[in-house]
């Protein structure tokens, strides 16, 4: 062993410091300009929503919220009926898109083998990037006409669960075709496909992360493909099915395109989602943002701000489902 | 099993070899005969190797025999037994009866789990055939519809300028749109990729506090929903500064919307170039922008190309944003700074809200373009990615050993006279 204190070692430790090169302190300084400029274009819509909406918010206060008609010019507005709308459409395509992205996904990732399944993924892919308004053509062109029946048929045979009914203001069942177009449910229908591809991708992303171990161990012990899907792959990507579930909800809260063009506005609560006219948030702003006042472009700011922040919380309580329920890196 | 096997031959290749010296050897030489061994691939008896994947005759037979026997049953009670009509009732019924009398034919040969399991699996094939089936035929039926428009030449090179919507289709069409999107877009790109690039490579490289906060934010902005970007817009842009819709707020409208989206995407594949690369770098002593600027950005391009692509992509066909702030108009506007700057998403919701059937037609003809657009862009982002970091294709291969070749020419002439090096041309430039 070397004798140390015989080496000529310096009584001072070196600096391990080094001063940053010309180079690289121009590159730290460009970096976090773009950092902080993207910070400031995001503060900047936040804030900006924010403080135009404040003018509305004072004026209608707490009744902004449940308050059903929007006539901002004589103050008497309000996001009850259109948030109440939103949320039926986002609901209805839940129920649609889940089932389809749950089994989809554990096609993907259970069943299908090889070449197959890359084709497949990179098709569901592509549809998460087809334009919300050729889904929006499709809805409105073709779906509307065939879907009427199926909604006249499922009022006629459900109308006892009260949202399902179909009847007008005397109770009389509703029989014409006409009473069915433009409703939530179609758009419902409509945006659901949409949101599909998103939330396929991100729960077959979680199924197929399940551990191989686990796996070779519920089949080594005799289960079923089906067994071994149930006791492993399910309670594995069960944060994957919620996190993608909710990112999809977030899209679908915030759709606008495909609803506008297929519902009926109207300014009330409609319970009935299977008959003619309900509302969004964002169709309420597509609608109303070009007559609009100065106090009513404020009052709609106020519903954009509203919609924002669900789907804001939505997305963030989304995006750490997922990320507990996988380690490392993730793919967006 | 294998572990076992495989250290059992390599003890018994070197003590073939040379005599071994330690405790090992004697343990190796009293030991009787081994229980497992190396099967021999000469003697094993090898018959037709068994297809793991395939269905037996049995199982198609269930298979076909569900199918058959509910077609064959719906078909009798929508014609003949209950008074059923329309085709949305008969594939139901049908679907259902599919699944009785296959868990049926199932149960005859199998037990409770089996049946589970094969009926657990038709569902999920038939998920899967629903939602491939409905998104392909959006796809399709806006081609179909399309198909009215497009043959026209004039649909690419006349704007509607001059044409009514009572005017057939062989007069007038999209150029305007066509222009405006690809504008619009420019302008965009040019403001996305260098920001969100940087941005990304901020997050990456330079990390600390505030990068966490920068990428909170992003994540936040990635839920702003598109309408409420074009009224922020609208408010901020239009009514404050320009006093009139244009195509470059329509633009500004997008990059508030595809920002987030690409440093998102750049941020996954940037944090996917693997960490021995930089450090390799770093080792040698080149500062932390020569690193970024000649490893982690090399090394990340064709995933950042495709990030590119993808948000391209998602901004074009982009509706609600533009629909507040670039403006209808059936001019071929090529300032983006003055007057309305319509784009093709917000011409083909133009045209359908029209109810003349022409229009229509326009519209979705346009559609079709838009839906091409975006395909293609799709196709080139899938030809230039799907290969991760550090993967090259042959011809960077080829270049990337030209380039150490050379290297290493540089590198020995010198050094001839003075060092002996003995190089390896062939096996150092592989």
């Amino acid at each position: 062993m070397p004798d140390v204190s015989a080496t000529a070692l310096p009584p001072v430790r070196r600096s391990l410091l080094s001063a940053p090169s010309r180079s690289d302190s121009v590159f730290r300084a460009v970096s976090y300009t773009a950092g902080a400029t993207t910070v400031g274009i995001m503060l900047a819509v936040g804030l900006f929503l924010a403080v135009r909406a404040g003018n509305a918010l004072s004026v209608s206060g707490i009744s902004f919220l449940f308050e059903q008609r929007w006539s901002p010019e004589t103050h008497q507005f309000g996001i009850a009926a259109v948030l109440f709308g939103t949320i039926t459409i986002a609901v209805i395509a839940m129920c649609v898109g889940v089932p389809l992205a749950i089994g989809t996904a554990l096609l993907l990732s259970e069943v299908v083998p090889g070449r197959m399944r890359s084709a497949l993924v990179s098709l569901v892919d592509l549809m998460a990037a087809v334009p919300s308004v050729i889904y929006g053509l499709w809805g409105l062109f073709f779906l509307q006409e065939n879907v009427i029946p199926v909604s006249e048929w499922i009022s006629t045979y459900f109308g006892w669960i009260p949202f399902l009914a179909a009847t007008d203001s005397s109770g009389h069942h509703l029989s014409e075709a006409s009473s069915y177009t433009s409703s939530a449910f179609i758009a419902g229908i409509v945006v659901g496909l949409m949101v599909v591809p998103t939330q396929t991708s991100v729960m077959r992303e979680a199924f197929s992360q399940a551990p191989v171990g686990e796996r070779e161990a519920a089949l080594a012990l005799g289960s079923t493909r089906w067994g071994m899907i149930r006791t492993v792959v399910l309670p594995f990507g069960r944060g994957g099915i919620i996190g993608g579930t909710m990112l999809g909800l977030g899209r679908a809260l915030g759709e606008t395109i495909a609803v506008y063009l297929i519902i009926s506005p109207i300014f009330t609560i409609n319970w009935h989602v299977l008959t003619t006219g309900t509302n969004s948030v964002s169709a309420l702003i597509a609608l109303r943002y070009g007559e609009a006042s100065e106090f009513g472009l404020s009052a709609l700011m106020a519903a954009g701000l509203v919609l924002f922040i669900i789907t804001l919380i939505v997305n963030f309580t989304a995006s750490s489902i997922v990320a507990r329920s996988r380690s490392g890196a993730e793919t967006g | 099993m294998t572990v076992s096997t495989t250290v059992e031959r390599e003890s018994a290749e070197s003590f073939e070899a040379e005599p071994l010296t330690d405790e090992l050897e004697r343990a190796m030489s009293s030991q009787r005969p081994a229980r497992t061994s190396m099967p021999r691939a000469d003697r094993a008896a090898s018959g037709d190797r068994r297809k793991l994947r395939t269905a037996t005759l049995d199982q198609r037979f269930d298979l076909l025999g569900a199918l058959a026997a509910s077609l064959a049953l719906t078909t009798l009670l929508f014609g003949w037994f209950l008074p059923l009509t329309g085709i949305v009732g008969w594939v139901v019924v049908a679907f259902l009866l599919f699944i009785g009398f296959y868990a049926l034919l199932v149960a005859i040969r199998s037990d409770r789990q089996d049946v589970k399991d094969r009926i657990m699996t038709v569902l999920l094939a038939s998920a899967g055939i629903i939602l491939f089936g409905a998104l392909i035929f959006v796809v399709a039926y806006t081609l179909i519809r399309g198909r009215e428009a497009l043959p026209h030449l004039n649909f690419f090179t006349e704007t509607m300028e001059l044409a009514g919507p009572l005017d057939p289709l062989s007069m007038g069409g999209i150029l305007h749109a066509i222009v405006g999107s690809l504008i619009q877009i420019g302008i965009a790109l040019s403001i996305t990729v260098p920001l969100g690039i940087t941005t990304a490579v901020f997050l990456n490289e330079i990390g600390g506090r505030f990068a966490r906060f920068v990428r909170t934010i992003a994540d936040a902005m990635t839920a702003l929903p598109s309408i409420v970007a074009g009224l922020f817009v609208y408010v901020a842009v239009i009514q404050l500064i320009t006093h009139q819709r244009s195509g470059f707020a329509a633009a500004m409208a997008i990059t508030v919307m595809m920002l987030p989206i690409v440093i998102r995407a750049s941020d996954v594949v940037l944090r996917l170039v693997p960490g021995n690369l930089r450090e390799a770098s770093y080792a040698l002593g080149s500062t932390r922008w020569a690193t970024v600027w000649h490893v982690v950005l090399p090394t990340a391009r064709s995933g950042l190309v495709t990030a590119i692509i993808l948000g391209t992509a998602r901004g074009i066909g982009e509706t609600s944003p533009v629909l507040l702030t670039s403006g209808v108009t059936s001019v071929l506007n090529l300032n983006p700074f003055s007057g309305p700057m319509i784009s093709l998403p917000l011409q083909v919701f133009d045209f359908v809200k029209s109810p003349e059937p022409n229009m229509i037609a326009r519209g979705f003809g346009t559609a079709a373009v838009l839906l091409l657009l975006v395909l293609a862009l799709f196709a080139v982002a899938r030809v230039i990615g799907g290969r991760g970091p550090g993967q090259l294709t042959d011809g960077q291969r080829r270049r990337v050993a030209a380039a150490s070749a050379d290297d290493l020419r540089r590198m020995s002439r010198p050094s001839t006279t003075a060092v002996p090096v003995s190089p390896l041309p062939e096996e150092t430039v592989e």
